[in-house]
């Protein structure tokens, strides 16, 4: 591989999901991009994944130069740098009466970060999500915790509370929904909510984002829930419809990046974890897909 | 009962459902996984329809394919006021069809182009597809333009909307997720607005409804 497009040390050494396991059932190489890069993914003579940088021409399997993969989650993760953790832990995933579904791989024309702080948010359910996740008049997001895990090197935002109507394909009505949010990874983000059969655990849903580039990406959608009425369809285009919604209100954002700097944008306190999220990149040093903050 | 085999994310399918929504007729929706499963392209699903497209209606054995064709029977059918499709009109007739063949280059360009950007659909031209979309655009914002002039509110003259006008809508509202703006179109923006204020009208994901101060502003359209 030649040198990276992608500038950004920080990014470039970072896990990515690349697509779902289940695509590499098709024959021959499968291709995409990551962080402007040209890779190319597909199972060896020995059934393998393998993952490969390009320019251009995808060729044959090769034997050398290829990216690190892991199989990870029903995807297929990989990095053009060298990760210095592993990819973090979701253990719902292992257990053994969840239904782990890939919801989707959906284009859209929006920066990461950008994706990430929509996926935190709450304050919008009623207004886009009119009838499923939110209805007026239930719009106040109450007040929540924000912490920065040093340990694990993520933030997690609990103690939400929000109404809704339809909170899951499995719901039979309008329910008070408790929420946890972590965000494990400058990209990727993991959402707990209240399940509709087990008052005692919650439904899991992922989002792993790959970015073509500063302001074009997709993201891969996972859901692991607590389900025994709804064939994997049902579920799926429940998720679709959500993300659906959301697209044209990611696709208008404007700036696409999103801005760093504190005094760029004015938040309002059900915004704390997209507070704490802008700083936790700034931390890092994340570039990419964002307006830095001024020197 | 009438059974639409139907995908939320799919304009075509929405045409179906807008429809059935403004006449309120019942109907079961029998839930395609279009995407990521493929289920159309299916040797089940092209026992239903041999193209493997969606949407397709089942009305008591009766099975059609084609959104616009669709549109046409039910609207036939099912639309005693025919307003909708007025069938002792040869005029009206042939207009109608004029715009529902447009509309069918909407689904070829604009969604031919959110295929592209949203789901990967990546032997399309794009750029052909947003070019060609923008051509059609330009035709019926000034079409709308003069209707307006002449006093109509609709693509077809009357002062009900018809099938046409559901035809057109779906990929139009969409065509953002295709990287296609709507901004040099004023025209089809005020046409759009009068569109999500007709009584039925319903959502899709991607299409929001008239703000609420539009409603006071709301022409009944029995």
């Amino acid at each position: 591989m030649s040198k990276p497009k992608c500038e950004d040390q920080v990014a470039l050494n970072l896990w990515y999901t690349i697509a779902p396991i289940a695509e590499l059932e098709e024959p021959g190489a499968q291709q995409t991009i990551l962080l402007e890069q040209q890779i190319a993914y597909a199972r060896n003579a020995a059934g393998e994944v393998v993952v490969w940088a390009h320019e251009g021409v995808p060729g044959g399997v090769p034997e050398q130069n290829t990216l690190p993969v892991q199989e990870r989650y029903g995807y297929v993760w990989t990095t053009l740098g060298s990760p210095n953790s592993d990819i973090f832990p979701i253990p719902e995933y292992a257990e053994a009466d969840r239904r782990n579904i890939h919801a989707a791989t959906f284009g859209v024309n929006v920066s990461a970060p950008r994706l990430v702080e929509n996926f935190l948010d709450m304050g919008h359910f009623p207004f886009v999500h009119t009838d499923i996740l939110g209805a007026e008049p239930h719009t106040e997001v109450k007040e929540y915790f924000v912490e920065v895990s040093e340990e694990r090197d993520e933030i997690i935002a609990s103690n939400c509370k929000f109404w809704q109507p339809m909170a899951a394909a499995a719901s039979s009505g309008g329910a008070d929904v408790d929420y946890i949010y972590r965000v494990p990874h400058p990209f990727c983000s993991v959402l707990y909510k209240s399940s509709p059969l087990d008052e005692s655990r919650k439904d899991v849903i992922a989002i792993f984002i790959q970015p073509f580039n500063q302001e074009q990406v997709r993201v891969h959608m996972l859901l692991s829930l607590l389900d025994d009425a709804n064939n994997d369809t049902d579920i799926r285009l429940f998720q679709q419809t959500i993300f659906g919604q959301d697209k044209p209100i990611l696709e208008n954002q404007y700036p696409k990046r999103l801005p760093l700097d504190p005094r760029a944008e004015t938040p309002i306190r059900a915004d704390k974890s997209a507070i704490a999220y802008r700083r936790w990149l700034s931390g890092k040093g994340i570039t990419y897909g964002v307006i830095p903050p001024a020197a | 009962m009438l059974k639409l085999y139907d995908y939320e994310l799919s304009g075509n399918c929405y045409k179906l459902r807008l429809l059935l929504s403004f006449l309120g007729v019942e109907y079961k929706s029998e839930l395609i996984d279009f995407y990521p499963g493929n289920q159309h392209k299916s040797p089940e699903f092209r026992q239903i329809n041999p193209l493997g497209q969606l949407p397709v209606i089942d009305d008591n054995g009766l099975v059609l394919r084609d959104a616009q064709a669709i549109l046409v029977y039910l609207a036939s059918k099912y639309d005693p006021s025919c307003k909708w499709y007025p069938r002792d009109n040869p005029e009206m007739l042939g207009q109608i069809s004029q715009w529902l063949a447009f509309a069918d280059g909407i689904t070829g360009t604009a969604s031919a182009a959110r295929l592209h950007d949203a789901l990967f659909y990546n032997h399309i031209d794009v750029e052909a597809a947003r070019a060609g979309a923008h051509r059609l655009f330009r035709v019926l914002d000034e079409h709308l333009f003069f209707a307006e002039e002449a006093g109509q509110d609709w693509i077809c003259p009357g002062d009900h909307p018809t099938i046409a006008d559901i035809a057109c809508f779906p990929y139009i509202m969409l065509s953002e997720e295709g990287g296609i703006p709507r901004i040099d179109y004023p025209a089809i923006r005020r046409w759009s607005d009068r569109f999500k204020r007709i009584p039925g009208f319903t959502v899709m994901s991607g299409v929001f409804p008239a703000g609420p101060a539009a409603k006071d502003s709301s022409k009944a359209v029995a």
